[in-house]
């Protein structure tokens, strides 16, 4: 058996979800090659040669691969498909979630969405319902799509060193283009892959207030998240999201302030190794699935916490 | 311009599901049944399309078991022009649905085709990727704002780390993400209205679509349950506990 991943990249480095991906491909068929599909991106194909375990590197440069558009990144993967490979998978991110159906339709074969554990190699388990369950299905397709929850799985390290090889790049589809980005600037870590994460709910009241996190941040070098309340009321930006519908995130500090921890956000962070809540509300279900909680008014204790943290 | 949108009936958003004690699923015997809310998302979208003159005719698509009528009925109430229901008691998976969109797309040629971006009980988030594929066309996912000139679609998608605009060519799938818009209430005028709204009702067969479902739920268990830790009494006692038990921080 052989995996074929979809490596996810800016063209410059390989996203560290990548790593994560290549544990879940090399558990599930023992040995997997790696796609790296942009332009400019020989740095890319280079760290994803050295990852422990990756055979080959195919590398596809071409101008129309530059702003991973689905059309033509499918395109590209879909024409190695067909090289005998047993599973092709690729990061549950919007990036992954994006491109992989439209391959997975084109062989026609079923997708496995959000594996977080692989139990043989058919058989994945994967969280329906938002997570309030974990289903574990298996596939009767001759090629197993995956997109896979990066969070469950460990980051596969450097030690490899596989072949790099270019692979003539598909003609543009011309049925899209890349008009433009905005991406959110912010000297803090990104959300997934910091080590610690700090996270603000309704109970902040005003963008103003959300402030107040970004100090604490700054001391724990932590990545700022939001409950899906605080994005719809507009203190923070989408992007901040965690949740089922946001991100989902398991760094091993996660601090959840002013959070009362509503089904959807507990789905996107209970994985967290150490989860530390902060809420006036005694009653607040945060405190079921928080390490250590500490009824009081954010507002007294936040500004306390940066203070002890000196 | 005909716009096609597809709505899925789900276990209503506020119901916590139950896993049945023999593991074959979750329990959604007597539950409240509701349309997916990002594809109430979708139908909004195209309803706003037509109310700018930019769209003529909005047909609303469900795949499903006959009580996916209900759900069809909501659209139609929302603003749909007419309805058509896929119509099977087979375990519907996102590649047969796909499929079954794609050919009801041969059948009414729309120009656009907009559903949401997953449905809230499988969270596959597939469907839409699949049915653009299937019929060669470009799509854009996770949309947050949509707009039509000349032929084609701006859309600004909703991705990790910020937006990302791009312009596909029509026709095209648009998938919907929450902050695209937020869904009227259904008024009963507009109910009653829906009622005499055309309905149709199709088999998979008659479509030439094979459903056979792909997967096979093997069994289906709760998640693992985080046990509360303890409660600490102020900020220095947390500082110390974070700093020399689970030693996290310096």
């Amino acid at each position: 058996m052989r995996a074929l991943i979809l490596a996810e990249h800016d063209n410059v480095a390989l996203k560290g979800v990548t790593r994560n991906v290549v544990t879940a491909a090399i558990a599930a068929a023992g040995e997997a090659d790696v796609l790296v599909a942009g332009s400019g991106c020989a740095a890319v194909a280079q760290q994803a040669s050295a990852i422990a375990g990756i055979g080959k590197v195919f590398v596809a440069d071409a101008p129309h691969l530059a702003d991973a558009l689905a059309e033509n990144i499918a395109a590209q993967l879909l024409a190695l498909c067909g090289k005998g490979y047993t599973h092709v998978l690729a990061p549950a991110t919007s990036f992954g979630k994006n491109v992989l159906p439209r391959v997975a339709a084109r062989m026609d074969c079923a997708q496995i969405s959000d594996a977080i554990a692989v139990i043989a190699p058919d058989t994945f388990a994967r969280p329906i319902y938002a997570g309030n369950a974990i289903a574990t299905v298996q596939c009767a397709d001759p090629v197993v799509f995956i997109t896979v929850r990066a969070t469950s799985f460990a980051s596969a390290a450097d030690g490899g060193n596989g072949s790099i090889q270019a692979v003539t790049a598909v003609a543009d589809s011309g049925l899209s283009e890349f008009v433009g980005r905005e991406v959110a600037k912010s000297d803090r870590p990104e959300l997934q892959g910091a080590k610690v994460v700090i996270s603000g709910g309704r109970a902040l009241g005003s963008a103003e207030n959300f402030k107040l996190l970004d100090q604490l941040a700054r001391r724990l070098n932590a990545a700022l998240g939001a409950s899906r309340a605080a994005v719809d009321a507009g203190y923070a930006p989408n992007d901040w999201q965690v949740g089922q519908t946001g991100k989902i995130v398991a760094p091993q500090l996660y601090i959840a302030i002013g959070i009362s921890g509503a089904i959807q956000h507990l789905a996107g962070m209970k994985d967290s190794k150490v989860i530390v809540a902060i809420n006036k509300d005694a009653d607040a279900p945060i405190f079921q699935v928080a390490d250590y909680g500490l009824v009081a008014d954010l507002f007294q204790a936040v500004p306390e916490l940066i203070e002890k943290l000196g | 311009m005909k716009v096609m949108v597809c709505v899925k009936r789900v276990v209503d958003f506020n119901v916590k599901v139950r896993v049945k004690p023999d593991q074959t699923g979750v329990d959604i015997a007597n539950v409240k049944m509701s349309m997916n809310p990002f594809d109430e998302i979708a139908v909004e979208e195209a309803v706003r399309l037509k109310e700018a003159s930019l769209a003529t005719e909005i047909v609303a698509v469900a795949c499903g078991v006959s009580q996916c009528q209900e759900t069809l009925r909501t659209s139609l109430a929302i603003g749909a022009d007419r309805a058509i229901l896929v119509e099977t008691d087979v375990e519907l998976q996102p590649l047969a649905v796909a499929k079954l969109l794609a050919a009801l797309m041969e059948r009414e040629q729309p120009q656009l085709v907009i559903m949401g971006k997953q449905a809230i009980d499988d969270d596959s988030n597939q469907t839409g990727q699949m049915l653009a594929a299937l019929r060669g066309l470009p799509q854009a996912t996770f949309a947050s704002r949509l707009r039509l000139a000349d032929g084609k679609a701006q859309v600004t998608r909703e991705v990790d780390g910020g937006l990302e605009t791009v312009s596909v060519r029509l026709p095209a799938v648009v998938t919907t993400d929450l902050r695209l818009n937020e869904p009227r209430y259904v008024t009963l005028p507009n109910i009653m209205k829906a009622k005499k709204k055309p309905l149709q009702s199709v088999s998979p067969e008659s479509l030439g679509v094979d459903v056979v479902p792909r997967l096979k739920t093997i069994k289906v268990n709760d998640p693992p349950q985080r046990k509360a830790g303890i409660r600490v009494p102020d900020v220095a006692t947390l500082v110390t506990k974070l700093r020399e038990e689970a030693k996290v921080i310096s």
